[in-house]
Formats: structure tokens, C-alpha cells, sequence
């Protein structure tokens, strides 16, 4: 089999051992409307209401959306616009958190089928947590559901610092098993595979002991980056290539991150939906990296409050992990349900580096999983050259920035294949 | 409000600069250089500093005449300036490996637009230059000084010697470079060889452009009824095998690019060695392939992960 390329990294995964702590209850929280890949929610509240956890507050008639639900119990105090760390224009709710965290009324689901599997994803909110924030339901409601016959798990964690995943698979094993065996009923699906980088030998162990007598294969992955780039873990647990304009499901698979599954079975087992996230807090300087379990749309400064980082030495503040992570401005950022965690970095890491003129030495090249040429697509880039761009397959570039890091003239090739893709998008 | 630094992903940057790779490739220089002073004299060490120094010079005026940021940082012209000083004899007159300097870079690699853009190696097309321009001194190698106390051969390369069926040395001496006349940097394969293996562990080169080029040099001078060994272990082959056909500028990019480039670099020595009315080929040889490699390039493009084909546009 084909080894696809990629990079080795330093992992820098100190959090591992840190336990999940829950930061104490905000005074308030700004929930977006949008935490999802698609349309944005409309509020379904309003300034004055009381509301709830689990509380529908969000929702939208567009098939492609996810609804919100709040994170705490208290009044409604404003319905802001705000503008999300995409660039995609949005409201948010702010919630006066009443300290009581007050549950709305729920019950366990039971689900047999597809389309009650994928009313239950949706009703949980469930968007991919691992950072893209693709609609479960979405992904769960393949109209062909013949054709699946594999439910991947991505467990990779490939990106430094975060090990939020890894803290879901050492603390709810049984969730994730749970949600695995859900899914697999419903969709009448015959075969699991957990995608877990070697570099967890206890997740490994852990989900391995769980999963005896099941259908379910734990794999351990090299600790490549991309790893847990949906078309590399695909082709790694499977063997599968997922071509060009075709959906994982088109190939039979379903791909799910493991603490989306895992909030699946929770849903389930008790109707509470996806209200709180754990996010890693953790960067080259921080002295006590941390699991936090926050309630979504607790603002990064709350968190790096709770965490105790001397905001002082903080130069850049990121959304995610340091190779595919998003840069923030402020900190009045809220966390949403796709955060997983925030990675600071102080001076010594913070500045991008001087560029230099491309030297040609191939290691882009040599470098990229998906078997683009990084050097070639940044000078049609440059030049201007549609035809080249749409011909050395520019489209394909999941921007998982391993171009960008070898290059010993420190070009910014994976931001140059983003902006083509829009050059082309322009065309269209 | 505090505000933050804003810049696209990725956030972390390997350690590699293109200052550090011309370092590596200065590092792994060193044992040839070494080993050409001791056989050659200080008056190697005279013909190196010149050219890197006259590199580096020239390097600074050509971006501050064109208003360009500084570049000798980069450490390429160093690193130029090393490689056309290992192609020159050591007697050669400094005026002479100046104009080589100025050739280098000056017209190949500035009027080109600088490091990444040249269409040739500087050093290979600055050689060629001067051999066809100052044939008399590029070909006369002086007498290696003896500080080894072993007795030295006071005539043309090995390879001349091969072509007239005169003495040669041996092969362990070949392969030593106790005993050679040639260019500064030719003068030992092990030294050479050496600097390779450091530069493939330090993964600054391939090992498959060195590899096919001179297994090519061997198969086919065997095929042709020359000593396959010595014509490995002679002339310019492993500094341009190593140091020169491994230029990132100037060879393919893919490695199936780099296959092809380097069975032409084998294939056209060969051929000018057996047939040609030069002695050597490999300067012409790399120079060639040089110029075919945009070609190369295009030829042998990736196949994307999952890619379809583009419908021709008419």
C-alpha cells in the first residue's frame, strides 16, 4: 500500500495527564449562532427570557445548519451581531448566567434507524467537533445508506498541544463505544475502525480492552501529521481513496470524530445536548497546561482567567492548534462547540518568520499528503494562471499547512492555495 | 484591549532556512577542501577564499545596483564561490577565477533574478566559461607539492593520462587523492564522498541523483569497454555527482525528475569521455541537463491523492 506523505512533528501533548476540570460558572456567555459549517442560526429567544441548559436557542429552516443550544440557565441580555473568527457575519445570544444551571427537562432516545439516528444528532447539535464543523446529521443521513459499510473514528489528534480528544477517550471510553455501536445499528453498518496516532499508547490500550468481542478495530496510526486529515485517515484505516467532488460516504465510509461520537451516545443516554466542550489550554510557555470543560460561548478570557496564564508574555492567541489553528485578535472570542483548544504563544514563537525567495529544493513537494506540488501552485498562484491552478488540482488542498512548515524559505504556500481557491471561486 | 498577532496557519515553522542548507553544503565541502590543500598547497586555500570572496562581492554590489534586498546572508554565494574554486586548478591565476566569479554571478544567477532563478549552476557555467575562454590555464595543473612526502605525478588529469594510455595512478590513490592532478576539488573521491554522506544524512540532498548518475557513468563506460572504476573515481564525477547535479535550482524537482536528470548527466559524460574531443564531460554534461530540466519538470508532474483528469481545454 501506497505510504501517503507527511511530517513528523514534536508533539508537545503536556496536557495528557491533566485530568478535565470544569472552569466555575462565567457571569455570562456570548453563544454564537453560528459554531457550524453551513447556515447560521437564528435566535429563537428573546432579550429578557429566561432560559435553561439545553435550551433550544438557536435554530434554522435550512437543512445544512446545526441548532444552538444554551450552555447555563439565566436571562437573555442582548442578541449581538458579531462577526465569527471565519469572517462570516452572525448573531449571538448573551446569557446572564443565574448560578443555578438549571437543566431543561429531558429524557434518554432510543434509535433503531437512519432517520431516527439522525433526528437524534440533530436535536444534540451535534456539529464535527474535531474542528471542521460539518453537520452530523449531514454525514449521518446519507441518502444511499446501502452503500456504508465502515464507521471510521478519528481519534489522530495529530495537531501538537491538544490532547482534548485523548482526555475524551481516557475518561469516557464506554460513551465512545457506546456511540460507535449506535451508529452502526442504525445505519446498518458492519465494521468500526478507532484511528488513534501511536503516540497514545494508553488510549490504545484502553479502547482496545474495551472494544473486545465487538466489531469494533482500534488502529494505531503512525504519528504522522496529517493524520487525522479526513481523506488521510480514510486511505490509513481502509485502504479507500476518496476522489476528487466525492463525499467519504460515496466511498461507504462515515467518518466521525471521537468526541462527537461520544456526545452521540450522551445524547442518547440521557436528551442533554452538546452544551459544554473541553477545550486544551496550552502553549510553549504555559507553565500548567490544563483540560478545561467549558460551557460554550465562555469567552478565550475567561478561560485563560481560570487556566492563570500571565496574559502579559501572550503575543499570539490561537483558536485550535498551532498547524491548522486560527489566530485571534481579542480574546472576547466565545468557545464553540468545533474549539477544542487555545494554544498561546509568547514572543519566541509568535512572529512569523522573514520570506525568502523559493530555492526549489522540493520539500513542499516531498512533504504534501494529498501529492500536490506546493512550489508549482504558489507561482501559478502568482502569475495568475487559472488554467494551471485548476489542473494541478489547487481544489484538493485540505490546508493542513505542511508545506508552509517545511519550506526553508518560510513561503506561506498554504495560504497562497487558500486565496487560489477563492481566485477560482471568483471565476465561477 | 490587548491586541494580537494575526498571521495564517500554519504557527510553527521547522527549524531548516535556506542559510542552514548552504552551511550544510559548506560543512560538507570541507574534507575536499582539506584534502586539496594538503595535496596542493596553500595555494588552494589562496584559490577558494578568492572566489568566495570575490562571490560574496559581487553578490552585494549586483543587489545593491538593482535595489534588491541583501541576499549574502543566504550564504549561496559562499557557497558558489567554493564550488567554482574545487572546479579550478590550483594554479590557476586569480584574475582568472575572479572573471569566474563575476560570471557566475553576476550574469547567471542575478541577471536571472537571484538565488531560486538561475537556469544553470553558476559554478558549472562559469567552469565551462572559463574552459573554453582560458583553456591554457584551466588545464594546467601544476605540480601537486609533496607534503605527504610521497611522490606526485606533474601532468594532466588522470583522465588525459587514461585517454593517452600513459601512467596512471592507482586506484587506492585515486580513490585517496594522494597522488592526482586536477581541479582543487576533485583531488579525492573519499573526501568528496564524505561530504556527500553528511549532506544525505543532514537530508540536505538526495542520494538518488549522486547514485543514478555515477552508476550510470559506471554501467556505461563498462558497456563501452572502459575501466568502469576509474572512470568513477576520476575527473570531475563525484564533485559533480554530489555538489553540482544535486543543485536545487537547477535539477527536477519530482523524484522521478531527478532519475532522468541524472542518467542524462551519466549518459552525456560518458559519451563525451569515449567519443567527445574533451577529456571530460561532466560540467558539460550537468550544464545540459540544466537547461533540459524545466522540461523535465513538466514532464513529470504528481498525480494529486484522488485527483481526476482536466478535460483538455481546446
Amino acid at each position: 500500500m501506497l505510504k501517503l506523505n507527511g511530517l513528523k512533528l514534536l508533539h508537545f501533548k503536556n496536557s495528557q495527564d491533566a485530568q478535565t476540570v470544569d472552569i466555575p460558572l462565567p457571569k455570562t456567555v456570548k453563544i454564537p449562532m453560528q459554531q457550524h459549517m453551513g447556515a447560521p442560526c437564528t435566535p429563537t429567544v428573546k432579550v429578557g427570557d429566561q432560559v435553561r441548559v439545553g435550551q433550544l436557542i438557536g435554530d434554522s429552516d435550512q437543512p445544512f445548519s446545526v441548532p444552538v443550544h444554551c450552555s447555563v440557565s439565566g436571562t437573555v441580555t442582548a442578541l449581538e451581531d458579531y462577526v465569527t473568527s471565519g469572517g462570516l457575519p452572525a448573531k449571538r445570544v448573551v446569557v446572564e448566567t443565574d448560578g443555578l444551571q438549571t437543566p431543561v427537562e429531558c429524557s434518554p432516545h432510543t434509535v433503531t434507524n437512519q432517520a431516527e439516528l439522525v433526528e437524534a444528532a440533530r436535536n444534540a447539535g451535534l456539529a464535527g467537533l474535531g474542528g471542521a464543523g460539518f453537520p452530523t446529521h449531514i454525514k449521518l443521513g446519507y441518502k444511499d445508506v446501502d452503500r456504508l459499510d465502515t464507521l471510521v473514528i478519528n481519534a489522530a489528534e495529530c495537531e501538537p498541544y491538544i490532547t482534548s480528544d485523548y482526555r475524551e477517550m481516557m475518561e469516557y471510553p464506554d460513551d465512545i463505544i457506546e456511540g460507535i455501536q449506535a451508529v452502526m445499528k442504525c445505519l446498518n453498518i458492519g465494521r468500526a475502525y478507532i484511528g488513534i496516532e501511536d503516540n497514545k499508547p494508553a488510549a490504545i490500550a484502553l479502547l482496545n480492552q474495551k472494544a473486545a468481542g465487538t466489531s469494533i478495530r482500534v488502529e494505531a496510526l503512525r504519528s504522522i501529521y496529517p493524520q487525522g486529515a479526513e481523506k488521510v485517515i480514510i486511505y490509513n484505516t481502509t485502504g479507500r481513496i476518496v476522489e476528487e467532488g466525492e463525499l467519504p460516504a460515496d466511498k461507504g465510509v462515515v467518518v466521525m470524530n471521537v468526541t462527537t461520537v461520544a456526545n452521540l451516545s450522551r445524547y442518547l443516554r440521557t436528551g442533554m445536548p452538546l452544551t459544554h466542550k473541553r477545550v486544551t489550554v496550552d502553549g510553549n510557555f504555559v507553565e500548567k497546561p490544563m483540560n478545561v470543560r467549558v460551557p460554550i460561548g465562555t469567552s478565550v478570557e475567561d478561560l485563560l482567567n481560570f487556566a492563570g496564564i500571565d496574559r502579559e508574555r501572550v503575543k499570539k492567541a490561537l483558536m485550535g492548534g498551532p498547524m491548522m489553528g486560527l489566530a485571534m485578535e481579542n480574546l472576547d472570542t466565545p468557545i464553540i462547540k468545533n474549539n477544542n483548544a487555545i494554544v498561546l504563544f509568547d514572543e519566541a514563537e509568535a512572529e512569523a518568520p522573514h520570506t525568502t525567495a523559493c530555492i526549489r529544493c522540493g520539500r513542499c513537494i516531498d512533504v504534501c499528503p494529498m501529492n500536490l506540488m506546493p512550489a508549482n501552485l504558489e507561482k501559478a498562484f502568482d502569475a495568475g494562471d487559472k488554467e494551471e491552478l485548476e489542473r494541478l488540482k489547487v481544489g484538493l488542498c485540505i490546508n493542513c499547512g505542511s508545506c508552509t512548515y517545511v519550506c526553508p524559505a518560510k513561503r506561506n504556500l498554504a495560504q497562497k492555495h487558500q486565496l487560489a481557491k477563492a481566485m477560482l471561486r471568483r471565476k465561477k | 484591549m490587548n491586541s494580537y498577532i494575526v498571521s495564517p496557519s500554519p504557527h510553527i515553522r521547522s527549524g531548516r532556512t535556506t542559510r542552514r542548507i548552504m552551511l550544510d553544503v559548506i560543512i560538507a565541502l570541507c574534507p575536499a577542501l582539506i584534502a586539496s590543500i594538503v595535496i596542493f598547497g596553500w595555494r588552494a586555500l589562496l584559490v577558494a577564499a578568492v572566489c568566495v570572496g570575490s562571490c560574496i562581492l559581487i553578490e552585494y554590489l549586483c543587489r545593491l545596483v538593482m535595489k534588491k534586498e541583501q541576499t549574502i546572508g543566504d550564504l549561496s554565494a559562499v557557497v558558489t564561490g567554493l564550488l567554482l574554486a574545487m572546479n579550478l586548478p590550483a594554479s590557476v591565476p586569480l584574475w582568472v577565477a575572479m572573471i569566474g566569479c563575476f560570471f557566475a554571478i553576476a550574469v547567471v544567477k542575478q541577471l536571472f533574478g537571484g538565488i531560486g532563478q538561475n537556469f544553470a549552476n553558476p559554478a558549472i557555467a562559469a567552469r565551462v566559461l572559463l574552459l573554453m575562454s582560458f583553456s591554457g590555464y584551466m588545464t594546467n595543473f601544476s605540480t601537486p607539492q609533496s607534503y605527504l612526502g610521497v611522490d606526485t605525478v606533474a601532468s594532466a588529469t588522470p583522465l588525459v593520462q587514461l585517454a593517452n594510455g600513459g601512467d596512471v595512478p592507482t586506484l587506492l590513490q585515486m580513490f585517496l587523492g594522494v597522488k592526482a592532478s586536477c581541479a582543487v576539488g576533485e583531488v579525492s573521491a573519499a573526501a568528496l564522498l564524505l561530504g556527500g554522506i553528511y549532506l544525505v544524512i543532514r537530508r540536505v540532498i538526495k542520494p538518488i541523483t549522486p547514485l543514478v548518475f555515477i552508476a550510470t557513468v559506471f554501467l556505461l563506460s563498462g558497456a563501452l569497454g572502459m575501466d568502469p572504476v576509474k572512470q568513477i573515481l576520476s575527473g570531475g564525477l563525484m564533485l559533480g555527482a554530489i555538489f553540482m547535479a544535486t543543485d536545487y535550482t537547477t535539477s527536477p524537482s519530482t523524484n522521478w525528475g531527478k532519475v532522468v536528470f541524472a542518467l542524462g548527466c551519466g549518459l552525456i559524460t560518458v559519451l563525451i569521455r569515449k567519443y567527445g574531443s574533451y577529456p571530460e564531460g561532466v560540467s558539460y554534461a550537468i550544464l545540459l541537463m540544466n537547461i533540459l530540466t524545466p522540461q523535465l519538470d513538466k514532464l513529470f508532474v504528481h498525480k494529486p491523492l484522488g485527483g481526476k483528469k482536466v478535460e483538455k481545454h481546446a
